[in-house]
C-alpha cells in the first residue's frame, strides 16, 4: 500500500480537500471526490479530450493527470462556465447552433474552445478546427461544433468580455 | 484504467530530484508532461514504484538566445514552442513541429524535453533535434554535462543518460547566414505518430548547399540521420535531380517496419517525399520566402 496524500485544490474556486492515493487520476478526483460530473470519461487513452479541464488556466486531459499533481492548483470545469441562470457565450453558442447531439464531448469541447478564444478571439474556422483537434466527437461531425465556437467568439467580441482563461 | 501504485514525490530543485533518483536508481521514473509515462502506466506496460514529478521545479521552463544557440529549458511545453515569436521567426523548423506534436491539449502539457528524454523513434523532437545538431546538457550527482544530440540516442527507449541524471536543457545552434529549414511530418491523423516525417537543416549560397542535416521520425529503431541524404546535397547546387536523389538515399537508408500505419515500401516512399519537400521548404525559407 502506498503513502497516501492529502491535497487541496481549488475547484472552480472552491477548494476541496481529500486524502487521495498517488494513484488517483486528476479526472477520478474530479468526479468521485469533488462530485462533479460534468467532466466526462471518455477513452482513457489519452485520445478523446472529453476529460478536458484547465488546470491553472491551461486546458489539459485530466484522465492523463495525476490528482496529487493538482495540489495547491486551481482546477476549472464545465461547471464553472455559467454564471448563475446566465449561460457563458460557448454554452449558449452550442446550445443555438447545436453544437451537440449526445452531449458526450461537448464539456470537453466547451473547456478546449474556452481556452483557445482567449488566445484567439476572432479565429478562422479552420483555426478553430485544429484548435480541437484533440477533442474527439462521434456525433456531430463537428460542422456544427464550430458554428457554435464561432458563434461564441462573435458574442464575446461583441460583448467586449474577455474569455478570460 | 488505473495505473498501478506508486510512491509519488515532489522535489522543487533539480539537486533535490538528482538525489531521489540517485537513491531509488531503476526503481524510480521522471514524470515530467506525463503524455507517454502516464498512458504506458494505465496500461500496466510501466509500473514505476516511484515517481519523481519534476513539474513543480520552476526554473526549467524557458525559451531564449543565449550567444550561439537556442537555449531550451527542458520542461518547456511545447505549447510554448508553438505560441513563441522567437521560435517562429528565427527556428522555423521548431515551430513546424510545435504545430504538430499530438494534439493542442497534449503540447499544453507535454515537455520537449520529456519528448526528447523518452527516445522514441516516433516521436518528434529526436529528428528535429538531429538536423539541428543540439547539444543536450544532463544533470547528475556530479554536476552537469554535455552531451551531443548525435550521442544521445543509444537504443529504442534508451539514451546516453544514466538513470540517476535529469535532462535540464538543449541547446539549439542559432542560424547563421543562408540558413533555410523545416520539418514535413505526414501522419494518419491528429495525435497519431507519424507514418514518416522529415527534418531539414540547410546553409546555403545562392542555390548550392554548402552544409545540410537531416533527421528521420519512426522509420528506424533509434532516432536516426540520414548521412546519405546529407553527402547527396552538400557542396551540390540543389537542383530537383540533387533534390530527388537525396530523398531516394533517406528511403533507401531508413528501415521502417510494417504496421497499421503501412508497408515497409509504402513508408520509405513516404520518406522519399518527405524529405524532398522538407528540402524544397528549407531552400525557400533560407531564400527569404514565407514558405
Amino acid at each position: 500500500m502506498t503513502t497516501r496524500k492529502k491535497i487541496t485544490v481549488t475547484i472552480n474556486g472552491e477548494a476541496v480537500t481529500r486524502e487521495v492515493e498517488p494513484r488517483t487520476l486528476l479526472v477520478h478526483f474530479i468526479r468521485e471526490d469533488a462530485n462533479l460530473t460534468g467532466t466526462h470519461i471518455g477513452c482513457d487513452t489519452t485520445s478523446c479530450g472529453a476529460c478536458t479541464v484547465h488546470l491553472n488556466g491551461s486546458a489539459v486531459k485530466s484522465c492523463t493527470v495525476f490528482a496529487v499533481q493538482a495540489d495547491g492548483q486551481s482546477v476549472d470545469t464545465v461547471e464553472g462556465l455559467a454564471n448563475g441562470a446566465e449561460l457563458h457565450p460557448l454554452q449558449e453558442g452550442f446550445w443555438e447552433k447545436h453544437g451537440l447531439q449526445c452531449g458526450y464531448c461537448t464539456p470537453g469541447m466547451m473547456m478546449t474552445a474556452k481556452e483557445f478564444l482567449a488566445r484567439n478571439p476572432d479565429p478562422t474556422e479552420e483555426e478553430i478546427r485544429w484548435g480541437i483537434s484533440g477533442n474527439l466527437c462521434r456525433c456531430t461531425g463537428y460542422n456544427k461544433i464550430v458554428e457554435a465556437i464561432l458563434y461564441a467568439a462573435e458574442k464575446l467580441r461583441e460583448s467586449g468580455k474577455e474569455a478570460a482563461v | 484504467m488505473i495505473p498501478g501504485e506508486f510512491e509519488y514525490h515532489a522535489p522543487s530543485t533539480v539537486d533535490e530530484a538528482v538525489a531521489l533518483l540517485d537513491r531509488l536508481g531503476d526503481e524510480a521514473k521522471i514524470l515530467a508532461g506525463g503524455h507517454s509515462l502516464v498512458p504506458a502506466m494505465r496500461f500496466r506496460l510501466a509500473q514505476p514504484a516511484h515517481l519523481v514529478d519534476i513539474n513543480g521545479i520552476d526554473d526549467l521552463a524557458y525559451l531564449r538566445e543565449e550567444g550561439d544557440h537556442l537555449a531550451i529549458g527542458a520542461m518547456t511545453r511545447e505549447s510554448a514552442l508553438e505560441h513563441s515569436d522567437l521560435v517562429a521567426r528565427r527556428y522555423p523548423m521548431l515551430a513546424d513541429a510545435g504545430h504538430v506534436i499530438a494534439d493542442p491539449l497534449v503540447r499544453n502539457r507535454g515537455t520537449v524535453g520529456g519528448n526528447l528524454a523518452h527516445a522514441d523513434p516516433a516521436n518528434d523532437h529526436p529528428a528535429v533535434m538531429l538536423a539541428y545538431g543540439a547539444t543536450l546538457v544532463a544533470q547528475g550527482p556530479g554536476g552537469r554535462r554535455e552531451i551531443a544530440v548525435d550521442d544521445f540516442f543509444t537504443g529504442l527507449f534508451e539514451s546516453a543518460m544514466a538513470a540517476n541524471e535529469i535532462l535540464v536543457e538543449i541547446r539549439v545552434p542559432a542560424p547563421g547566414a543562408g540558413n533555410g529549414e523545416a520539418y514535413e511530418k505526414f501522419e494518419r491523423k491528429v495525435g497519431d505518430y507519424a507514418i514518416s516525417a522529415a527534418a531539414v537543416r540547410l546553409t546555403m549560397s545562392g542555390n548550392t548547399c554548402t552544409a545540410a542535416r537531416v533527421g528521420l521520425t519512426n522509420v528506424s529503431a533509434v532516432p536516426m540521420r540520414s548521412a546519405g541524404a546529407e553527402a547527396a546535397m552538400a557542396g551540390k547546387e540543389l537542383t530537383e535531380e540533387v533534390i530527388e536523389a537525396a530523398g531516394q538515399a533517406a528511403a533507401g537508408e531508413c528501415d521502417p517496419s510494417a504496421d497499421l500505419r503501412g508497408s515497409e515500401a509504402y513508408k520509405r516512399d513516404v520518406t522519399r517525399v518527405l524529405v524532398k519537400r522538407a528540402i524544397r521548404k528549407a531552400m525557400a525559407r533560407a531564400q527569404g520566402g514565407a514558405a
